[in-house]
């Protein structure tokens, strides 16, 4: 606590943040024991792709959206972000079904799987806004058949997709944006209440185990 | 050891805790290295495959490669035939555009991007046409005329141009008397094969454009757009745009969203976007609250892969 006798603010979302987010829970060195399959590596692999999304997504930004088409150097980073991005769906795909299997939503974890599933959701709209950003045959042909569908719902009259400017926003700021805050608030999510412990096995189940203390997460018992 | 099946709300429960072992694990480590191997691939499958940009189509190449279809869809915006002219909301008010049941989303959403096809794609380039007295004489005597009489010479203009030929310069040639029409048409076509037409449905009162609504409708009215996209697999039926150029990927995790419009009743609905949008928003409702779902959220239970990706945990737990 500050030293003066009234906390300030800073101090105040200080100390609630490391109440809520002690740094062994944020960064912890253990794991539970079970944590011991292949299964468990899509996760962080779909947080690299999306450092690679970001980092060659930047780079494009950075000159321009249509420095890629004349240059090879700007196809080249081209290349690098589109294959991110399929690599970034194939690794939060399998990620998604691993989760689903493991009913990773229990003990309290529903935030958590929801923050994934809405992720998941608010990504493929990113990607979309990309691909009718190309400023090809691909952005046109895509964002002349999207149409239909976006207008059918009225969603149309204030997201146009024939409009390349609103669409690069979308996708170089506003997306981006909500993607990195959704993926942010996941992870914390998955600190708070430690990777979910595996189901008792089979339909019969072990003994039910005895009451635990209120609040209690997987990875407090390593502090 | 008493066993019994545990309840939803005491599985919930059970995993809150845990009690048993830990081991040593380098987060940081692992999102470096997670990040070394994503980088590795991206850049071997850059290198093996590169990615796709098969350079945009223009008006000006639409009506040089196909004067015929350039003209006929021109027509068809002058009087009011064409897909865009009777799109309805967000860019007129000439339909109610698509419905389910009694919700009207299209419509209450109302009009955006007001779009008049016979003045915007038509009229307004025509008067953009410089020293021309004969086209601006075709022109205002064209719109002097009554619907009816316009009606009549676009009508048989248009069934005149299923025979029509190319002549020399790739003007269109059509015999037959159709009023101030075929002038009017073919100064649109000088104009677009210039390629002042593209520049015309991009001009508003700013300097700087961004905004291709126009041509691009007026383009997705044509045959061109859509000649190519078969060539290269893109139709609707050809499960459409999660497809992309070329032998790529493209946007794969649209396949659910495009697999609705393959089947009946969709592939030949009126109302097909607004049935297949609200099927997939429910179904991304439901993804996302599965962990709410009675019986989905069994279906971990039912299926026994949890068994393969803990089965090091339950043998060292000494359990089958």
């Amino acid at each position: 606590m500050s030293a003066v006798d009234k906390p300030s603010w800073t101090a105040r979302v200080r100390e609630a943040g490391v109440r809520a987010m002690p740094p062994e829970r944020l960064l912890p060195d253990t794991q539970p024991a079970y944590m011991s399959s292949w299964i468990y590596i899509f996760g962080v692999l779909t947080i690299a792709a999306l450092v690679i999304i970001i980092f060659s997504g930047s780079v494009l930004g950075l000159k321009g959206p249509a420095w890629w088409h004349y240059t090879g150097i700007g196809h080249f980073f081209n290349s690098i972000h589109l294959w991110a991005v399929e690599l970034f769906f194939f690794f939060m795909v399998i990620h998604l079904w691993g989760k689903f299997f493991m009913a990773a939503w229990r003990g309290g974890r529903g935030r958590t799987w929801m923050s994934g599933a809405i992720t998941f959701l608010t990504s493929i709209a990113a990607a979309f806004t990309g691909y009718v950003s190309q400023q090809n045959f691909d952005s046109q042909w895509i964002a002349t058949q999207a149409k239909d569908g976006l207008n059918s719902t009225g969603i149309g009259a204030f997201f146009n997709v024939l409009n390349f400017g609103q669409m690069y926003t979308y996708h170089v700021l506003l997306l981006p944006v909500v993607v990195i805050a959704l993926v942010s608030a996941h992870i914390l999510l998955v600190r708070r209440t430690g990777i979910v412990p595996p189901l008792p096995l089979g339909e019969l189940a072990i003994h039910a185990p005895a009451a635990d203390p209120p609040g209690a997460g997987a990875t407090e018992s390593a502090a | 050891m008493k066993r019994r099946r545990l309840s939803n709300a005491e599985l919930n429960e059970a995993a809150r805790h845990y009690d048993g072992p830990y081991k040593p694990y380098d987060l940081i480590k692992e999102l470096c290295v997670a990040i070394a191997v994503v980088a590795s691939l991206a850049l071997l499958f850059t290198i093996f495959f590169s990615s796709p940009d098969d350079r945009p189509s223009t008006i000006a190449q639409w009506s040089r490669q196909m004067p015929v279809d350039f003209v006929t869809t021109a027509v068809s915006e002058l009087d009011g035939t064409s897909a865009t002219a009777g799109y309805g909301p967000p860019y007129n008010h000439n339909g109610d555009g698509q419905q389910i049941a009694f919700i009207h989303l299209q419509k209450w959403l109302g009009v955006s991007h007001p779009i008049n096809t016979a003045q915007d794609f038509v009229l307004t380039p025509l008067a953009s046409i410089p020293f021309d007295p004969a086209l601006r004489k075709a022109t205002a005597a064209y719109q002097a005329a009554s619907a009816k009489t316009q009606a009549a010479w676009t009508t048989d203009y248009t069934n005149a141009l299923a025979k029509a030929t190319v002549g020399p310069g790739g003007a269109v040639v059509v015999s037959g008397s159709f009023g101030p029409v075929p002038t009017m048409m073919n100064g649109l076509l000088g104009l677009a094969q210039s390629g002042g037409l593209d520049g015309d449905l991009l001009t508003s009162n700013q300097f700087y454009q961004t905004d291709y609504t126009k041509p691009l409708l007026f383009m997705a009215d044509g045959g061109l757009l859509a000649a190519r996209a078969q060539s290269q697999h893109l139709l609707g039926e050809q499960w459409g745009m999660m497809n992309e150029t070329g032998s790529y990927p493209g946007q794969v995790w649209l396949w659910l969203y495009t697999f609705w419009y393959q089947i009946a009743p969709f592939n030949t609905s009126v109302n097909a976007d607004a049935l297949v949008m609200a099927i997939m928003g429910v179904m991304s409702l439901g993804l996302i609250l599965i962990p709410f779902i009675p019986g989905v959220r069994d279906i971990p239970r039912w299926v026994p892969i949890y068994r393969y990706i803990w089965r090091d945990y339950y043998r060292d737990q000494g359990l089958r």
